[in-house]
């Protein structure tokens, strides 16, 4: 009677599943390496446990994190999880680097089945699981404090977007303890994710985590959009709106339009393998020409949804750093909406080489270089705001410096690609591997590691250590520059890209380098995490409780930091473009209001991480055939959201005293602080009230 | 590669010389160590071969008009980055907030002129590298046979799991992982997958075009000077991708006739028999030669798709 239990309780899943087990029967350095990640990802997991039971805060963390709906929170989880996911990615691809540069005319040390999964998810999770939370966590955080609101639209659905994206990222993890994940890259393209050729459980990994991401990633779109048309304080016109709004705008747009093309082909793909449809399957009709056309309709947009935020964190940060307004701001404006609509008309680019005619190509070749425009503009528009302004090198001004010279580079392959014949003779190659991070690590990495400098003294209410800041910056700058430069050498000479072994030795010395490289990148990740420990342990000294570090004159800055939950006490309004600085300018920054009121906002739900959880045992289930899992997960996740829409007490009101009170501590802070001059704004003496420039 | 061959002769008497350095007498692991550091540099000079795989050592018109093509965008964007490059440490540097003696102009933002800077001549050059591109992608469209008097010679390339298979219909002849073609002859392949999608690249000879089941796709090009060059597939297929690589043999009309004689004198038949050791996983250690080929083998592979397989 054993026998047909164990298939309906484990569908597919067998010993075998485990790295563990695989690493016994096998102890190749390859599976070994494969069993110590799955150990680290259940070791770190007890771990973590074990810590949070041990501190005992498992209530406030539920309470005050986990069922919370408050904007600033959803947003720093988001750049939680892309943190954790950007250590996994990164080491990964130090792994890849290694391999290469190991198994020139050799095997090297990991098997071609586990260096497929390591690019497949390297690309997956640096692209779903690092940059979308990352610049998703940091539109959360600021979006709404810029636009002077006291959170999103839709707080239960951000709540909403973030569990599902953690639980898609959970179920990224999942995958490195049980089975394995796809070798298909991080596209998928079929049909070799097909049953036919991928009968594995990779793909359906790949498929639900990617799913679930899309899902929540949608929904903030939307969630994003509503926020920014509806819920901008008195006097904030859309030509007032702070740059980081704009880009954060149009972003929500893309993702509203970009993503079910994803969520599409992935579902499509989806039906071919569990319910033998033919949608890309080599026979029976299927075409893959249309999952290809599906997920880059997709997928540039993708791009322009990655980078579009990281120039808005730019465009604050170089007229912030400069002591002056942005220049040509109406250009920046007109420049990103050109961007965004652009970016849906040159998906074809991704496959010049499908054979489609020669003027379909051309015509997709020039609307590509035509994003360069206004990229170009964007570039000229932030060095004429550091022209004659005063510019302070402070670690998120080094990255917008670092990246203005980079993107550049990375622009001009994009146009060498941009040309069908050349795209011909790159594409597939490690040229192709070296444009796209050579776009995505200065255009989205800088650009979020030049925010997290920037915003976190606001969310956290102390400075990050500038020393190691810049030790970190100087890693990412030249580890960037030794891993990728040799890339495009490589590319040019046709080293094709995800290839596990080389057998040209004429690669050699450019791969060694690149391997210095990405271990130049890893301890800049390294720098990172030690910056945090050590700002995290001088706090004290750094502490900038009045709130506004670096004389800044977006709302954000008008407020305390760490801002209370509402936000603002009383709603601004706004008559002027940087209204912080016009109010420091008038010389009554801090007016007291006239009076207190109530506020209610949003109460606690478990709504998010029900659905989250539940979302990834639905997807888990799908995976290994467990059918009873993912009946029991889709059935839970919709009784859950039929429970919610019971809850009658939405709102939790907070009281005008209790109002009153918090802003009043403030207000003693800002008494009690000096003013400082720009010069001294990396020391102690920086509490946060800046002293108005003549 | 003219430019090259200097730096090669320098990187190769480097190596010489890194190479006896490397010999086990010297013993110490941090002697060893430094020896590497300092070599490092020099191996990188060195470094110049891998050029000469690419598309920078061109063997036939189709590779060397788009080495063309690539030299005239380098040069053009060379003048787009240098600006961006100069200007933006210059400015940065020049007003950075300990300087003193700046003009400080804190509300200054907008400015008719340096907006007609950087928008209208980014315009032009976009509008210029759009006529280079319409003209060059059309010359160079894959599918456009190469103007010749010879007639091309047409192969029919079958992209498998992990090798090509090169069917030469006209001279009833076959290879695995190696296609000859004469020097000097426009080559015309017609392309297509017995598995998953592949992409076909010969970098010194002619850019790719992906091969996918079902569907045939075209790419022509040629060889104007004798050699083997490498060709490979570049879209990742599952494990044995890395070593799916052929070779190009462009050879004299006259070797080429040899060539085929001796296919056709192998005495090993591209039969159903040898076609089902093809289509399993594998990567031949070794071209294989046919010595014939069923009739429209090629057909048959794009027909296969329209059946239900296991």
């Amino acid at each position: 009677m054993t026998e047909p239990l164990w298939p309906a309780l484990l569908g597919r899943f067998g010993w075998q599943d485990l790295p563990f087990v695989r690493a016994w029967a096998d102890p190749s350095l390859s599976e070994i390496i494969g069993a110590g990640a799955g150990a680290l990802v259940v070791v770190g997991g007890l771990a973590v446990v074990v810590l949070i039971t041990w501190l005992g805060r498992w209530g406030y963390l539920w309470r005050e994190w986990f069922t919370s709906l408050d904007h600033k929170r959803i947003g720093i989880l988001y750049v939680v999880i892309a943190f954790t996911m950007l250590s996994r990615a990164l080491v990964e691809a130090v792994l890849m680097r290694m391999q290469q540069a190991a198994a020139i005319n050799a095997p090297g040390f990991i098997a071609p089945d586990h260096f497929a999964q390591l690019f497949t998810t390297h690309g997956s999770i640096m692209i779903f699981f690092m940059a979308m939370p990352f610049l998703t966590g940091a539109i959360n955080y600021v979006m709404p404090l810029q636009i002077g609101a006291r959170d999103v639209a839709f707080p239960l659905l951000n709540a909403v977007s973030l569990w599902l994206t953690a639980g898609a990222a959970g179920l990224m993890m999942v995958s490195l303890v049980i089975g394995r994940f796809s070798t298909g890259g991080w596209t998928g393209y079929p049909p070799y994710t097909e049953l036919a050729f991928s009968p594995d459980v990779g793909p359906d990994y790949w498929i639900w985590a990617v799913t679930l991401g899309s899902i929540g990633t949608t929904l903030s779109g939307l969630n994003f959009a509503v926020t920014i048309y509806k819920l901008r304080c008195p006097g904030m016109t859309l030509m007032r709106m702070p740059m980081f709004v704009w880009t954060s705008l149009c972003t929500s747009i893309l993702m509203i339009f970009a993503m079910p093309p994803l969520t599409v082909a992935t579902a499509l793909l989806a039906l071919d393998r569990y319910l033998g449809f033919h949608f890309f399957t080599n026979d029976l009709g299927g075409n893959m020409m249309n999952y290809a056309n599906l997920i880059w309709l997709f997928g540039h947009p993708e791009v322009y949804i990655l980078i579009l935020p990281a120039f808005g964190v730019y465009s604050e940060v170089i007229a912030t750093f400069s002591s002056k307004e942005l220049y040509g701001y109406t250009s920046l404006v007109i420049a990103t909406m050109a961007i965004a609509v652009l970016s849906f008309t040159v998906w074809v680019h991704h496959f010049f080489t499908m054979g489609q005619s020669a003027n379909i190509n051309a015509v997709f070749g020039i609307a590509t270089m035509t994003i360069g425009l206004p990229t170009g503009v964007k570039i000229y528009d932030w060095i004429w705001t550091m022209f004659r302004g005063r510019v302070r090198f402070s670690v998120s001004m080094l990255y917008s410096l670092a990246f203005m010279m980079t993107f550049v580079l990375g622009g001009l392959t994009g146009i060498i690609l941009a040309f069908p014949p050349l795209d011909y003779l790159v594409h597939n190659t490690l040229f192709l591997v070296a444009h796209f991070h050579n776009m995505l690590i200065p255009g989205l990495l800088y650009g979020m590691l030049a925010g997290y400098h920037y915003w976190f003294p606001k969310a956290f209410g102390f400075r990050l250590d500038e020393k190691w800041g810049r030790i970190s910056f100087g890693c990412w700058v030249v580890g960037f520059y030794l891993a990728f430069m040799p890339l495009y050498v490589l590319g040019a000479g046709g080293m094709t890209r995800r290839s596990q072994a080389v057998f040209e030795p004429a690669f050699r010395p450019w791969l060694y380098v690149a391997g210095v490289g990405a271990l130049v990148l890893l301890s800049a990740l390294a720098s990172l995490f030690v910056q945090l420990w050590v700002s995290i342990r001088n706090r004290e000294a750094n502490r900038v409780p009045v709130g506004d570090p670096w004389n800044a004159g977006g709302l954000e800055w008008s407020i305390a930091a760490p801002p209370p939950e509402y936000n603002f006490a009383v709603i601004p309004t706004v008559n002027d473009r940087d209204p912080f600085h016009g109010d420091k300018a008038d010389g009554d920054p801090y007016a007291p209001p006239k009076r207190y009121e109530a506020i209610a906002m949003p109460a606690n739900s478990m709504t998010g991480p029900a659905l989250g959880v539940l979302g990834a045992v639905t997807a888990f289930g799908l995976v290994w055939h467990m059918w009873w899992l993912a009946g029991f997960g889709l059935a839970a996740g919709i009784a859950t959201i039929v429970a919610r829409s019971f809850v009658r007490d939405l709102h939790r009101t907070i009281p005008a005293a209790e109002v009153a009170r918090i802003d009043r501590h403030w207000r003693r802070d800002i008494r009690k602080a000096k003013p400082v001059g720009r010069a001294v704004e990396g020391t102690p003496a920086n509490r946060g009230l800046a002293e108005v420039e003549a | 590669m003219p430019e090259c061959s200097l730096i090669d002769r320098l990187s190769a008497r480097v190596r010489r010389r890194s190479f006896r350095k490397r010999s086990p007498s010297l013993g110490s692991t941090r002697r060893r160590l430094a020896t590497a550091i300092a070599a490092t540099p020099l191996a990188f000079v060195g470094g110049c071969d891998v050029l000469r795989l690419g598309v920078a050592n061109p063997a036939g018109p189709v590779a060397e008009a788009q080495w063309h093509l690539l030299l005239i965008v380098g040069a053009v964007l060379f003048f787009v980055a240098a600006p961006v490059l100069i200007l933006t440490p210059i400015i940065a540097w020049h007003y950075r907030l300990g300087k003193k003696g700046n003009v400080y102009r804190p509300t200054w933002t907008f400015s008719w002129p340096l907006e007609g800077l950087i928008w209208i001549p980014p315009t032009g050059i976009v509008v210029g590298l759009g006529f280079v591109l319409w003209h060059y992608t059309i010359a160079l469209d894959p599918y456009r046979p190469l103007p010749s008097t010879q007639p091309a010679l047409e192969v029919q390339a079958v992209a498998l799991d992990w090798k090509w298979l090169f069917i030469y219909p006209d001279q009833g002849a076959a290879a695995v992982n190696q296609m000859a073609i004469p020097v000097g002859r426009p080559v015309h392949v017609s392309l297509t997958s017995g598995t998953v999608m592949q992409s076909l690249l010969i970098p010194q000879l002619a850019g790719q075009i992906y091969a996918m089941a079902g569907m045939t796709t075209q790419l022509n090009f040629a060889a104007n000077r004798p050699g083997t060059f490498r060709g490979q597939n570049t879209q990742f297929n599952g494990l044995g991708f890395q070593n799916q690589k052929f070779e190009v043999l462009a050879m004299p009309p006259d070797a080429f006739e040899a060539w085929v004689a001796r296919a056709r004198a192998t005495a090993r038949p591209l039969d159903p028999a040898a076609l089902d050791g093809l289509m399993q996983k594998s990567v031949p250690p070794e071209p294989i030669l046919y010595s014939s080929v069923p009739p429209d083998l090629f057909q048959t592979f794009i027909a296969r798709t329209q059946e239900p397989s296991r």
